[in-house]
């Protein structure tokens, strides 16, 4: 019989996330039995996916990696055409059983057609390699931007840009980017929808309007700041319980984990997701073929930016989109595509000597 | 894997491991940014965001919906909402509990069972949520407290909606009631939608449609003043009132009809054949759901449960009651569809004996009917005749027929809990009993006897289809739901209509046998119902019944004569009318009534006579127009 094949690090870190999100759901949920156990059962469906993707070999990925990616585009076009619309955005699509988001497939499919793309190619990337590379990415990413989801945008582009990055993007082109990118700023805000750029203005000042847009972010802000060194205790937190907090068991869920476990418990969950995200970089350095780098790179340091984001925005230090702290907001359609994630590092772990050359 | 340019792996490997090493970096900077972001909300200015909690003014406090209220046919007011007040606390207010209490307790009447109630939710319920203390104060009370406002710092006197049914027990086993939410509902419910909302159908329509009255809740976002009170409202996303409902039920039959009962346990269920509206469904006794809807105390309650006329089973919906002789039309219909001619005359000995069996079936008619055809059969209700019927059919036709016809079947009215009665088959008896099925068995299927078990509601859907000629249609209690949508209180109605669920492939021709031998019943001098149909002014087609009671009720304190009272047959009686275009079809049980034409057929006569004439057999001076009473009936 084949050994199972796992990363126990890897494992027990993600098994521990979990245990944190059931815990601080029953409080946030509004201590609904109901929500923790659709929680556990989705917590056990992304397990079971993970171990199964991690039976994969990486150079099964890299042969399918052109069709993932195509199969993705056409999910994206058809959601576009004839997709479900859900809370006002068009994301869905009705495949009679089960309802998909391809979004969520592209998550993984772009940084695989990236990293195929460019571990064929000498590197670091010529020119034209390169533009070849921006249109792979902008592609989807227009699509999913017209949705619209931004939230879901950000993460993709982010996915790719690591791939680009690692595949050794001279430094100097990123200095020159970033002086385009200050130069058109002013440009693209135009192009930001009147939400959009409320968001972004309450940012720096959230109290010049403490009872509108400004109110989410404010309440935040105090749920996580009066949780002091030690936190108000577990389902003891008033700005999270009197529903001060939107969403408070989805995206700003962070605040309550802070009003309640205190700066201890958020340095502890930190530690955890560090560590998750070191342990995945260190399979990337540690594999042998470029493929399996650029790819173990970039979905490592995605998943800690999931975490940047979303504490960010929580804390008030970037505007509000949507994204969800990774394995502990309630939801299911990202865990799963995290968890595969993780399957996929795994299977990376675990063939290192088949790929070797 | 292939390559389509020169690689050099060494240079490559360099490079991007170079790259991890960088993004290790940015992974510490990133870190520490959240880091300190995090200190600096949580430690550096951990004082300022304290304060802002604790003195945090603004509150966002649900504002529950309005339930929808219930109508009848007519739109009359079934169910509906009335303004109470209640004494509310919210603890986190409150500095010494016990003390205001005390204090409250000299000003109006708190009894002990209404603090440890207070007392237990305060325990359970988190600090800042508004507990009741004490419900339906009168404008004294309310007057009282709030003049003392300024000494009860905490207590908070609050108008609320609450649920009132005006004809009280009359329709209790159609609109069942609400009730306050317990803790088990509380954790199936969506919590979201029943914020500020304490109550939750219970039973009948007001459970059925929970979803459709209840509404979507509100909120309110207010600020407060140190005390919590609320100084003004900022911003307002109303609450969207529930659906109303309309009913097919006409709550003057449903009144009437249980009139008609004299007091008797029993049940009327009448349906409209044509649409499955169900025009009346009345089990006795009844009760009064007023009682319930605030919590009903124990001893009132346990008064109920233990009343030996069982007011609390819902005898129309989850009565099983033998058909007894209501079933011999199916029976004949069965027969014709099998080759049993319609001229085929069976002798009535006055007894029926199987081949090779010394046991002794016997005819009602201990004398025999003598020579008896289809229809003599049907109009006297002629035992033999369907002994001899069944034995040729066989339980399997049988069974099939029957079934088709919805016998042992749920009607699927729009209820909770619908019993599918049982039409007992060969399977079933290997399955539930672990023995064959005996031909003695399949004998006294043939008269509605034996395993067989039907709902009152049942019943009445049978003779509803037998009306339909063959067309099976669900029966509906709700006719439609409307709501008022836009500012101009324009409303928006949906018709709910039951769905036709088979139409049965029968000659037409011998369903005009039938129901011409079950007009017989009621319009022949040798009829079983004769009493019953005399001088109608429409064309009825009937049939009476007779239930042997099996079990007898237990407990052996009661005396001899209520003993024997409850062991009497139960009294059947079914029909239609009128024949040509049915407009109602009717079941009528009562239970210990003795002879179904006795007792059940003359109920069945005067409801038919309300309805289709409007005439009040009970009033026969007057219109009975004018003689409606549509008040209260508690």
């Amino acid at each position: 019989m084949p050994r199972l094949k796992i990363d126990l690090p890897l494992f027990f870190g993600l098994l521990l996330l979990s245990a944190v999100s059931l815990v601080i759901l029953w409080s946030a949920g509004g201590e609904q039995s109901v929500i923790v156990r659709n929680q556990a059962i989705r917590i056990t469906v992304a397990f079971t996916g993970m171990l199964i993707v991690a039976q994969v070999r990486p150079d099964t990925w890299f042969r399918w990696s052109p069709y993932i990616y195509g199969v993705g585009m056409v999910m994206l076009l058809l959601v576009l055409i004839v997709g479900y619309t859900g809370k006002g955005a068009q994301r869905w699509l009705d495949l009679g059983l089960i309802r998909f988001q391809p979004s969520e497939l592209m998550k993984i499919g772009v940084p695989m057609m990236l990293a195929w793309v460019l571990a064929r190619r000498p590197l670091p990337p010529s020119t034209p390699s390169l533009f070849y590379a921006g249109a792979i990415l902008a592609l989807p990413a227009i699509l999913i931007l017209r949705q619209p989801d931004l939230g879901t945008t950000i993460m993709i582009v982010m996915s790719g840009t690591l791939i680009i990055f690692l595949a050794g993007f001279a430094w100097r082109s990123i200095g020159k980017l970033a002086l385009l990118g200050a130069i058109a700023a002013p440009f693209l805000w135009q192009l930001l929808r009147d939400y959009q750029k409320q968001r972004i203005l309450t940012l720096f000042d959230p109290w010049s309007d403490p009872l509108g847009a400004g109110y989410h972010s404010i309440q935040s802000m105090i749920a996580i700041g009066s949780g002091g060194m030690q936190g108000r205790g577990w389902t003891q937190g008033s700005q999270s319980q009197l529903e001060f907090i939107p969403e408070r068991h989805t995206d700003f869920i962070f605040s309550v984990f802070s009003e309640e476990f205190g700066f201890i418990g958020v340095l502890l969950l930190f530690t955890l997701y560090v560590a998750i995200t070191a342990r995945g970089l260190y399979i990337a350095f540690y594999t042998q073929d470029t493929y399996s780098r650029l790819l173990a790179g970039s979905l490592s340091m995605t998943f800690f930016f999931y975490v940047f984001v979303n504490v960010g925005m929580v804390a008030g230090l970037l505007p509000v989109v949507g994204v969800p702290l990774p394995l502990i907001s309630y939801g299911g359609t990202s865990m799963v595509t995290l968890m595969a994630g993780f399957g996929i590092l795994m299977g990376i772990q675990n063939h290192r000597s088949l790929m070797s050359r | 894997m292939e390559q389509l340019e020169l690689k050099d792996y060494l240079r490559e490997t360099n490079l991007i491991h170079a790259r991890l090493v960088a993004l290790m970096i940015i992974l510490g900077v990133l870190t520490s940014i959240l880091i300190l972001r995090v200190w600096y909300l949580q430690i550096y200015q951990f004082q300022r965001f304290n304060v802002l909690s604790t003195d945090n003014r603004v509150r966002l406090i649900p504002v529950p919906p309005v339930r929808g209220q219930i109508y009848d046919r007519n739109g009359k007011v079934l169910a509906e909402n009335i303004p109470v007040f209640t004494l509310e606390i919210l603890p986190s207010e409150v500095a010494d509990l016990d003390a205001l209490l005390d204090d409250i307790a000299k000003i109006v009447e708190v009894s002990p069972h209404e603090i440890s109630k207070f007392k237990s939710q305060v325990q359970a319920r988190p600090d800042f949520e508004l507990q009741i203390l004490k419900l339906n104060l009168n404008e004294e009370e309310v007057a009282r407290l709030v003049v003392n406002q300024h000494r009860f710092v905490g207590a908070h006197v609050q108008a609320r909606l609450q649920r009132y049914y005006p004809y009280g027990g009359e329709l209790v086993h159609v609109l069942g009631y609400v009730g306050r939410i317990n803790q088990r509902e509380l954790e199936s419910i969506d919590r979201k939608r029943y914020k500020g909302t304490e109550y939750i159908g219970k039973l009948g329509i007001e459970a059925k449609y929970e979803d459709f009255l209840l509404g979507e809740v509100g909120f309110e976002q207010v600020e407060t003043n140190a005390h919590g009170r609320i100084v003004r409202t900022i911003d307002r996303d109303p609450p969207i009132s529930g659906q109303d409902i309309y009913l097919n039920i006409d709550a003057d039959l449903q009144v009437k009809a249980r009139q008609y009962l004299e007091g008797r346990r029993g049940s009327v269920v009448a349906i409209e054949p044509d649409t499955g509206a169900v025009l009346a469904f009345v089990s006795n006794p009844v009760y009064d759901p007023n009682k319930f809807v605030n919590g009903i105390d124990h001893r009132s309650y346990n008064a109920l449960r233990d009343d030996i006329n069982r007011p609390l089973l819902n005898r129309a919906l989850n009565g099983r009651y033998a058909p007894g002789s209501t079933i011999k039309g199916l029976v004949s219909l069965a027969g014709l569809q099998n080759g049993w001619s319609s001229n085929a005359v069976v002798t009535c000995p006055g007894y029926f004996q199987l081949k090779g069996s010394s046991h002794r079936y016997r005819c009602w008619n201990r004398g025999g009917h003598g020579p008896t055809n289809m229809l003599e059969s049907i109009m006297q209700s002629c035992d033999v005749f369907y002994y001899q019927l069944a034995n040729f059919l066989g339980i399997d036709k049988l069974h099939e027929f029957l079934n088709r016809f919805g016998v042992g079947q749920q009607t699927g009215i729009d209820l909770i809990g619908e019993p599918s009665g049982l039409m007992p088959s060969r399977e079933w008896k290997q399955r539930v009993r672990k023995n064959p099925w005996y031909p003695g068995e399949t004998v006294i299927t043939g008269i509605g006897q034996g395993y067989m078990l039907t709902t009152p509601l049942q019943l009445a859907s049978v003779t509803g289809t037998l009306a339909n000629r063959g067309r099976r249609i669900e029966p509906r209690l709700v006719s439609r739901l409307t709501r008022v949508v836009g500012a101009e209180g324009e409303v928006q109605s949906q018709q709910l209509n039951g769905r036709v669920l088979d139409a049965l492939d029968i000659d037409v021709a011998d369903f005009d046998q039938v129901i011409e031998a079950m007009q017989a019943v009621l319009s022949n001098p040798r009829g079983t119902a004769r009493r019953a149909g005399l001088d109608a002014q429409y064309s009825i087609a009937g049939k009476t019944g007779t239930a042997q009671v099996v079990a007898i009720a237990q407990g052996a304190e009661y005396d001899e004569s209520k003993l024997s009272e409850f062991q009497k047959d139960h009294a059947l009686f079914v029909a239609f009318a009128p024949v040509e275009k049915p407009r109602i079809a009717v079941s009528v049980i009562v239970e210990n009534g003795g002879s179904g034409s006795a007792a059940a057929a003359p109920v069945a006569r005067k409801v038919m006579d309300y309805y289709l004439l409007g005439i009040d057999a009970d009033q026969p001076a007057q219109p009975a127009v004018a003689a409606h009473n549509t008040g209260s009936a508690n």
